[in-house]
């Protein structure tokens, strides 16, 4: 199979079938908790998906020109934390300057991005992996972009319950846990997707 | 010796990244640098800063940026007081206002003693779960739940509870209207702090059923209506009520009051401390 299939390929497997929120697991908190419409949770998945594919580009070089010559390997997650930290910082700094309005929306989950576990999951899946530097960075972009078609589509569906008649017991968490569950299942259907190709 | 160059290894290594991208964040900080207003800054060290939210605020911060803007009024921090009021006026060079001292009050005698258990009720503690299943764990239905949502809310532990209900410390509480909001039942008010006379029930039961539930509910006898000069305690859905704007706090409805669910705060407090 030629390289360009295996690329493509493996950003769908990406997005669809090993998407972080639904069959991972990872990521959850932003994902329930800046849900509530559309356009905030699109800011929010385009933060997270540009703090990704950086975080994916220098923890690379953070492990294998630093890490693993000086034989440091078991630093690699406090050392991935630093990395995603500072960048989530810039990334603040910028969104305070350029864009205000979504900096207030997104609120306390802009810092909280530093303890997204998705975040943190694809540096070191990357590592454990074993994936190269084109592949790295693949693995967090389109892996973020799955967290952001997961955060859209649940905003979508949440926008749609606010005017629902739903049972008071089942009002705000409650529901959204279950459609989250529902969503996940759903997003089980992509499993194996790929299986025969790759 | 190699353990201890070891260490200082993995502590130069991690060092320095932490030193490098420091350099990074600072020069990124001056380049994206936001001018903030020297005067949100006064007004945010000015107020209370509990973040309670009784202005209608996110928060103490998003207060401090609207009363800059001029959307929020200098007098918009109800913990604070007069004396913060005043600070922020002068901040934005604008008159206070005046600003009438708040307390909250439970409007609930519903002790163990008057009233009973309607169900032995072990799950999640608290108020807003208990009294979500058939009608809540008390006989009345209306009154202080006593599992403390209130006291858990506080900002500021003026809350405590006593015999299972909800008994709150005036001198500690700033009427911020935290525990309003908490409590499912709606019995927390804010009233004027020389409103002492107060109504301490919230019972919309008939008389007779409000009876059986509690030794000290309203069961809406209306003799207060009929004792009251100015016109200002009226029976509405089966439970008095206060018009704490014309009461001129004579007292002459906790005379008449059959079931002494009418009480002046000022005498209670007088007697809690002889006590």
């Amino acid at each position: 199979m030629s390289q360009i299939v295996k690329v493509l390929l493996f950003m769908f497997s990406c997005v669809l079938t090993n998407n972080y929120i639904f069959s991972r697991f990872l990521g959850v908190c932003p994902f329930l908790g800046v849900s509530g419409k559309v356009e905030t949770a699109f800011g929010m998945g385009l933060a997270v998906t540009f703090v990704m594919t950086l975080a994916s580009l220098f923890t690379y070089f953070v492990y294998y020109w630093v890490l693993v010559p000086m034989g440091l390997k078991y630093l690699s997650t406090i050392a991935f934390i630093l990395v995603i930290a500072s960048l989530v910082q810039v990334v603040e700094m910028f969104l305070k300057k350029s864009a205000p309005s979504l900096y207030s929306a997104l609120g306390i989950y802009l810092p909280l991005i530093t303890t997204n576990c998705a975040v943190l999951g694809v540096t070191l899946l990357n590592i454990t992996e074993e994936y190269n530097l084109l592949y790295s960075v693949l693995n967090g972009t389109f892996g973020a972009l799955g967290f952001l078609l997961a955060i859209v589509l649940m905003a979508g569906v949440r926008e749609r319950l606010e005017t629902a008649k739903i049972p008071a017991a089942f009002k705000g968490f409650p529901i959204s846990l279950v459609i989250a569950g529902l969503m996940s299942m759903a997003f089980m259907g992509f499993s194996n997707m790929f299986a025969g190709v790759m | 010796m190699a353990v201890l160059l070891k260490i200082l290894f993995a502590v130069a290594a991690l060092g320095g990244l932490g030193v490098l991208f420091g350099f990074v964040l600072g020069f990124m900080g001056k380049k994206f640098a936001v001018k903030v207003d020297e005067r949100v800054q006064a007004v945010r060290s000015a107020v209370a800063g509990a973040n309670c939210g009784a202005c209608g605020y996110a928060g103490c911060d998003a207060f401090a940026e609207a009363v800059v803007k001029g959307e929020a009024d200098p007098n918009g921090c109800t913990p604070g007081g007069a004396k913060t009021a005043k600070a922020i006026a002068e901040i934005m060079g604008v008159d206070a206002g005046d600003v009438e001292p708040m307390v909250a009050r439970v409007r609930c005698q519903g002790t163990c003693e008057n009233v009973s258990a309607r169900t032995d009720y072990s799950g999640i503690p608290s108020c807003r779960a208990a009294s979500g299943i058939s009608g809540g764990p008390t006989a009345c239905e209306f009154g202080c739940v006593g599992l403390g949502d209130c006291v858990a809310r506080c900002p500021f532990g003026a809350i405590r509870l006593e015999d299972g209900v909800a008994v709150i410390d005036e001198d500690l509480c700033t009427g911020c209207g935290v525990c309003v909001e908490t409590c499912p039942r709606g019995i927390i008010q804010l009233l004027p702090r020389d409103q002492t006379i107060v109504v301490m029930c919230r019972n919309k039961a008939i008389g007779r059923i409000a009876r059986l539930q509690c030794k000290t509910a309203c069961v809406g006898c209306k003799r207060c209506e009929k004792q009251c000069p100015s016109d200002s305690i009226h029976v509405k859905d089966g439970v008095a009520i206060i018009d704490e704007t014309t009461c001129t706090r004579c007292g002459a409805c906790i005379q008449v009051c059959p079931m002494h669910c009418i009480v002046n705060f000022y005498e209670r407090e007088e007697t809690a401390e002889e006590a």
